[in-house]
């Protein structure tokens, strides 16, 4: 019987399972072991030792990957997520339209990655978008936003507030789950609007703060898309050679983020047994903060609610 | 609201008049904060559109308003670049990612919701970490498996795994499976219905919203993808989906910026009709992964 229930449960598994062993266990093996090798996509792997970790610490785009990647960690995540919060406590505020207002807020979530960006590299372009037009309008001389090493970054922020609507919605729902008794509680001790946010709000909500961060940093870790297309396109570089672009990383590599110099390294230099160095690297930096998450939440426990 | 009454008073107590006006105010205020930021939210996409139908002369100019309307950009940027093969491509990765997704998935997040067995809390916690590692770590290592097969340059590197479930979606429908009593499951079994009728006769009705939260999802992750087609087909421009084509127009039409916002406007505009037909779903999968923390 208990036999039966067991095989029952992992035929319903069955594919998850050869799909986590062939598409996950098995390459993160193999670039284990890659890592400890020198090839490209013609040769055969050679044993080379530590060799590629310790070229790691010789590679100055590297450490200034790390270091862009680091800047998103400390700058990008807290802004998206006091920005979430402040635009779920303005919605959870207004008595009309809150419905519209959600709508408008939440949608450019959904935009394609690349779509956006392009639309970003458009509405900054330092000498006729909008922005730096409207800029000039009100006194001020714009900066040279995605053109600029100093801007791109921040011009990645700018993109990614616009798309904040999902980690809106995660608040939104925390946020119209505080207990209503709670406020009135507080009310009674003469509490301000400011002392219930400080006092009601933020300490009920604070489980979901830290799913928030966690999973901004795992985002982070992984941040591609944008910053790549970015790069290429504020370059005004035609993209040739099958999509990977000389222009990644543009301006003086102020965008290369971590995965996007991992992915250059492998596909553009061929240096496979050095990206797998670098996704060994990143693999155990992620699984570290994955931990953090797995061992503080209580969504992801895996016993029954 | 009793809040303003209760706050202790400076000096005299506020007269009704007073908290009432600080209530208009107060309305006022956080109404405009509300309209500025959605003109903010956009304007992007509304300069993108009028980018998009002026002439290829005018839109290199900083005007923002077109002198004229040229709706026949959309239908010229059909004709000059490969978008119908884009979309093409697009929406067969899309498609068929989200059912075989569906496919493999639910049996498996109905196993870890509702069943009891050995290995569960293992399974379920290499689960959440194939969901949270990022796909670079395994990247190198994947791409040389699928061109050892000859695979590279098409789609199917990103289409055959979803056969094989997705973590984010199990997990996704997991948390959906538990919010099902499990009196309406026993019910069924006392009734003689086997695990895989009571899944499909059972859980699978109850289940609609939850299943059409991860379907959205897939949907919108495939239809968005960039990294996964600039791996797998970016050396076969036959295999391109819409994201990668965009991201390459800008350098093979790089003066005709309208045609480039053309198209970026017909990449987005699927995903908010999708949106606009399903916003219930939607909202309740993103609330579903993030507030039970």
């Amino acid at each position: 019987m208990r036999l039966r229930r067991n095989l029952t449960a992992w035929s319903f598994l069955a594919p998850a399972l050869i799909g986590i062993v062939v598409f996950f266990i098995y390459p993160l093996l193999s670039a284990v072991y890659f890592s400890f090798t020198k090839f490209d996509l013609l040769t055969v792997p050679e044993w080379v030792g530590l060799a590629n970790y310790r070229r790691m610490g010789e590679d100055p785009f590297l450490l200034q990957s790390i270091r862009n990647t680091l800047w998103m960690v400390v700058v990008f995540v807290p802004i998206r997520i006091v920005s979430a919060i402040g635009l779920s406590m303005l919605l959870t505020q207004l008595k009309r339209g809150a419905g519209f207002f959600r709508t408008i807020f939440y949608l450019p979530a959904l935009a394609p990655p690349v779509a956006a960006t392009i639309a970003f590299v458009y509405l900054l372009k330092p000498g006729t978008g909008p922005v730096n037009t409207f800029l000039a309008w009100i006194g001020i001389e714009g900066p040279l936003w995605f053109n600029s090493p100093e801007w791109s970054k921040p011009s990645l922020v700018l993109l990614g507030l616009w798309g904040i609507g999902d980690l809106m919605i995660i608040f939104l729902a925390a946020v119209l789950g505080v207990p209503a008794s709670l406020y009135e509680a507080a009310a009674l001790d003469g509490a301000n609007a400011w002392h219930r946010f400080r006092y009601v709000t933020l300490p009920t909500i604070q489980p979901v703060i830290l799913f928030a961060s966690v999973t901004g940093v795992i985002y982070t870790l992984q941040y591609f898309d944008q910053a790549a297309v970015a790069g290429s396109i504020a370059s005004g570089q035609a993209v040739t050679g099958g999509g990977i672009s000389s222009a990644f990383g543009f301006p003086e590599g102020s965008t290369f983020t971590y995965p996007l110099w991992l992915y250059t390294v492998g596909f553009r230099y061929n240096a496979l047994g050095y990206a797998n160095a670098m996704a060994v690297a990143l693999f155990v930096v992620a699984l570290s903060v994955t931990v953090i998450l797995l061992r503080r939440s209580k969504a992801f426990s895996g016993e029954e609610q | 609201m009793t809040t303003l009454l209760d706050r202790p008073a400076p000096a005299a107590p506020p007269t009704i008049r007073q908290v009432r006006r600080q209530h208009r105010l107060a309305w006022i205020a956080r109404h405009s904060i509300a309209i500025v930021l959605a003109i903010m939210f956009l304007t992007p996409v509304v300069y993108l559109f009028l980018l998009s139908v002026m002439t290829s002369d005018q839109a290199l100019t900083s005007d923002y308003w077109p002198n004229t309307w040229h709706f026949e950009n959309y239908v010229r940027v059909f004709e000059v670049t490969p978008l119908p093969r884009y979309l093409l491509n697009t929406v067969i990765y899309a498609v068929s990612a989200t059912v075989l997704m569906l496919l493999s998935s639910v049996p498996a997040a109905y196993a870890l919701a509702k069943l009891k067995f050995r290995g569960r809390n293992a399974m379920f916690l290499t689960v959440l970490c194939v969901m949270m590692l990022p796909p670079q770590v395994v990247t190198v290592p994947l791409y040389l498996m699928w061109a050892r097969y000859g695979l590279t340059g098409s789609l199917a590197p990103l289409i055959i795994p979803m056969l094989f479930g997705d973590a984010f979606c199990i997990f996704l429908l997991r948390q959906f499976l538990l919010t099902i009593p499990t009196d309406y499951l026993d019910a069924a079994r006392v009734d003689g219905c086997g695990e895989w009728r009571t899944l499909i006769r059972v859980v699978l009705p109850m289940a609609r919203p939850g299943i059409a939260a991860a379907a959205l999802f897939q949907f919108f992750f495939a239809w968005n993808d960039y990294y996964g087609p600039l791996l797998y087909t970016s050396e076969n421009e036959n295999s391109w989906t819409l994201s990668l084509g965009l991201a390459s127009f800008h350098g093979v039409h790089h003066v005709d910026w309208n045609l480039v916002t053309a198209a970026t406007v017909l990449a987005m505009t699927p995903i908010v009709v999708v949106f606009f037909f399903a916003q219930k779903a939607f909202v309740q999968g993103v609330t579903l992964t993030g507030v039970k923390g």
